[in-house]
């Protein structure tokens, strides 16, 4: 009988919330990769029940504190949907520049401080800072100036308070928008160099091939708006998202996992983005990724890194601009009157789409709701990249191998907390 | 060379939030990674150091057995512990559990909840070990959480207020939202955010939890007069420091200590 054992990261570090990795081999073969997520349930779909609608976004921001604003838009959206709210462009426009914001930040995060000192071979970026202190700082420095966007425009970086269904509490002045324009005009070329900079690390090879699932709008790269879309033919609106998509519970996971319902497995966040939507992206951004060679046909998912610079520089243009231009709306929010409905809607949260649906009474009381976040929908795609990237390298030391894994696992910014939901990598041989 | 404090970050159930405001702290971080060993925060490193630790900071609240077990070893392995932000001063948002039945809370969100651990009530951490220092809010402020580090570092108190939000908010020469007719919680609620909502024309809605000896009756009588219903006042006193007895008591006459 072939000797089994067990390879395995108990707790795994530079990602949001707590999991662990376990790779299963028997003999000179890979049976099993599991990413296990054990972060304790908080139960965000019952306590919703019987909240008023207008509690819904400063709730949901609750599940995330890297991407608060990710839920408070997929939120807002979802009710406005149910009401038939009509938001003007104007609020969308700051709505979108508010997301710009969290992208900057939560990308800067994960490129500099979470996933750089995997291809750099360092413990963490304060290890990295030692040897690379212009880079780390240059990340810290965009870091801030997203977290920026978020003060200005929301009252604090971390579960913001301005955002509102119908659009936000209080608009900010001109003076106040101002302040932003000369840290994004430096932003926009430090972005620039860091594609470049991402470019030149060293990437382990995988070719993968799964399904890429991510908002298409027509005219714009997505945010809030937009069919969900796939490489694939898939084009369905939002309030179809339920029919295509499905959510199992696993033995090995507290966060429930998401496939197609026709039983095939789908990836979303930057590489589908990217892969479904370069021709939307700003000029600066769509040059610097033809500049490094990055094409929509890439499908190397070390290679996410560098598609998360190009959506830094993105979100940097997309933000000087929209400061630049900016003149404070006639009204802040457009009025609201609930009534009994379904509303449905998915925006692009840092890591993928992010889809809530909620059932109200006439009153606007939350009688139901469901939210299917982006790690949830990404775990299939992890372990199968998992057992790709580990089953061609079983015979190198199980320290590098377990590193490699780890840095697999990144290239999602798994965010465990969203999908309940940690890791810890485990191998078992046998 | 003095020996560097050891500090660890470690989490329980949350969202992450408070302990990213370390890491949201960009001007600082590489410095204060200068004057102090971070041992243990695995959001940030995947090097872990074994206790004992100088300071612990502790964010989220307990809700598994295992998290019961886990807190009572990272207090023996800390000389300081210090409760970090809302979850871990009051139990969090899902503390609303407290007020349900966990079990059919389970089933609204799993297939086979049976699987599932999870205890009967969200608790703060001051339930389970002696805790030294409770930074609140929802999410913290990084500015008093560096004072917290550096305090405790230096063996001194650390500088927090803990009067109402109204007193940040005639400082900050903010209009009155209550006087223009919304409902806010400003009087009742801990100082330490600067008065955000009023200055961005809301009702501030606790996410400081309560200031010290509020007086929640008296607010929640306002309200109604001002024509809110006893379902808004209990809504109002139960989000992410539900379970703060101040607000508890209030929302729950029956059910309180």
């Amino acid at each position: 009988m072939a000797r089994t054992r067990t390879i395995r990261v108990d707790s795994l570090a530079r990602v949001e919330g707590e999991g662990a990795l376990t790779l299963e081999v028997r003999g000179d073969e890979l049976v099993d990769a599991r990413l296990e997520i054990f972060e304790p349930p908080r139960f965000f779909e019952a306590l919703l029940r019987g909240r008023s609608y207008e509690e819904a976004p400063d709730i949901t921001a609750r599940i995330c504190g890297i991407c608060p604003v990710a839920y408070q838009m997929s939120a807002v959206h979802a009710v406005e949907d149910a009401f038939g709210v009509e938001v003007p462009p104007e609020i969308g426009g700051l709505r979108r520049l508010l997301y710009c914001g969290e992208w900057i930040e939560s990308h800067a995060l994960h490129v500099f401080l979470l996933h750089a000192p995997d291809f750099l071979e360092f413990d963490d970026a304060i290890a990295m800072a030692k040897k690379h202190g212009d880079v780390v700082r240059r990340g810290l420095r965009l870091k801030k100036i997203g977290n920026r966007i978020l003060q200005v425009l929301g009252g604090r970086e971390v579960h913001p308070i301005n955002v509102r269904v119908g659009g936000f509490h209080r608009a900010p002045t001109r003076g106040e928008m101002a302040t932003l324009e000369d840290d994004l005009a430096w932003a926009v070329d430090a972005a620039r160099d860091t594609v470049e900079w991402a470019a030149s690390l060293p990437f382990p090879e995988l070719e993968r091939d799964e399904e890429l699932v991510a908002l298409r709008p027509e005219r714009e790269y997505p945010f809030c708006s937009g069919p969900i879309a796939s490489d694939r033919g898939l084009s369905i609106e939002s309030a179809s998202f339920l029919d295509e998509f499905v959510e199992d519970q696993v033995a090995h996971s507290t966060a429930l996992v998401a496939r197609r319902r026709s039983g095939g497995t789908y990836l979303v966040g930057p590489m589908a983005r990217f892969a479904l939507n370069a021709d939307h992206l700003s000029p600066g951004a769509r040059a610097a990724a033809a500049a490094v060679g990055l094409s929509p046909d890439e499908r190397n998912p070390f290679r996410s890194i560098v598609i998360r610079a190009v959506e830094i520089l993105h979100a940097c243009e997309e933000a000087l601009g929209r400061v630049r231009s900016y003149e404070p709306p006639a009204v802040a929010s457009a009025p609201v009157t609930p009534r009994e409905s379904v509303g449905h809607a998915c925006t692009e949260a840092p890591r993928g789409i992010l889809y809530h649906r909620y059932r109200f009474a006439a009153d606007g009381t939350i009688e139901e709701a469901r939210i299917v976040p982006p790690t949830s929908q990404n775990q299939h795609a992890i372990e199968r990249d998992l057992f790709a990237f580990a089953s061609t390298r079983l015979d190198v030391p199980e320290d590098e191998l377990r590193r490699g894994c780890e840095q697999t696992i990144r290239n999602y910014d798994p965010c465990i907390s969203c999908a309940t939901h940690f890791l810890d990598l485990r191998v078992n041989r046998s | 060379m003095a020996r560097r404090p050891k500090l660890a970050v470690w989490k329980f159930t949350s969202c992450d939030g408070c302990q990213l405001s370390l890491l949201d702290l960009e001007d600082e971080l590489l410095e204060i990674a200068e004057a102090i060993k971070i041992s243990h925060f695995t959001e940030a490193t995947r090097r872990s150091q074994r206790g004992p630790y100088d300071l612990s900071l502790v964010e989220g609240s307990i809700t598994t057995p295992a998290e019961r077990e886990k807190i009572l070893q990272i207090r023996r392995d800390s000389r300081r512990l210090v409760a970090i932000g809302a979850c871990a001063t009051a139990g969090g948002i899902q503390a609303l559990r407290n007020f349900a039945d966990v079990r059919e809370y389970l089933s609204v969100v799993y297939a086979n909840p049976d699987t599932i651990a999870a205890l009967r009530d969200s608790t703060p951490i001051s339930e389970h070990v002696p805790v030294d220092f409770e930074l609140r809010g929802c999410p913290i402020d990084k500015r008093q959480l560096l004072e917290v580090v550096s305090a405790f570092l230096a063996d001194r108190r650390p500088v927090v207020s803990e009067h109402s939000v109204c007193v940040e908010c005639k400082r900050r020469g903010v209009v009155c939202v209550a006087v223009l007719g919304q409902p806010c919680m400003g009087p009742i609620t801990h100082a330490g955010c600067g008065a955000l909502c009023p200055a961005y024309s809301r009702g501030c809605y606790g996410c400081f939890g309560p200031a010290e000896a509020p007086n929640v009756s008296a607010l929640a009588r306002r309200w109604r007069e001002d024509g809110a219903a006893p379902d808004d006042v209990v809504r109002m006193l139960r989000t992410f420091n539900a379970a703060a007895p101040a607000f508890r008591k209030e929302s729950d006459p029956r059910g309180s200590d």
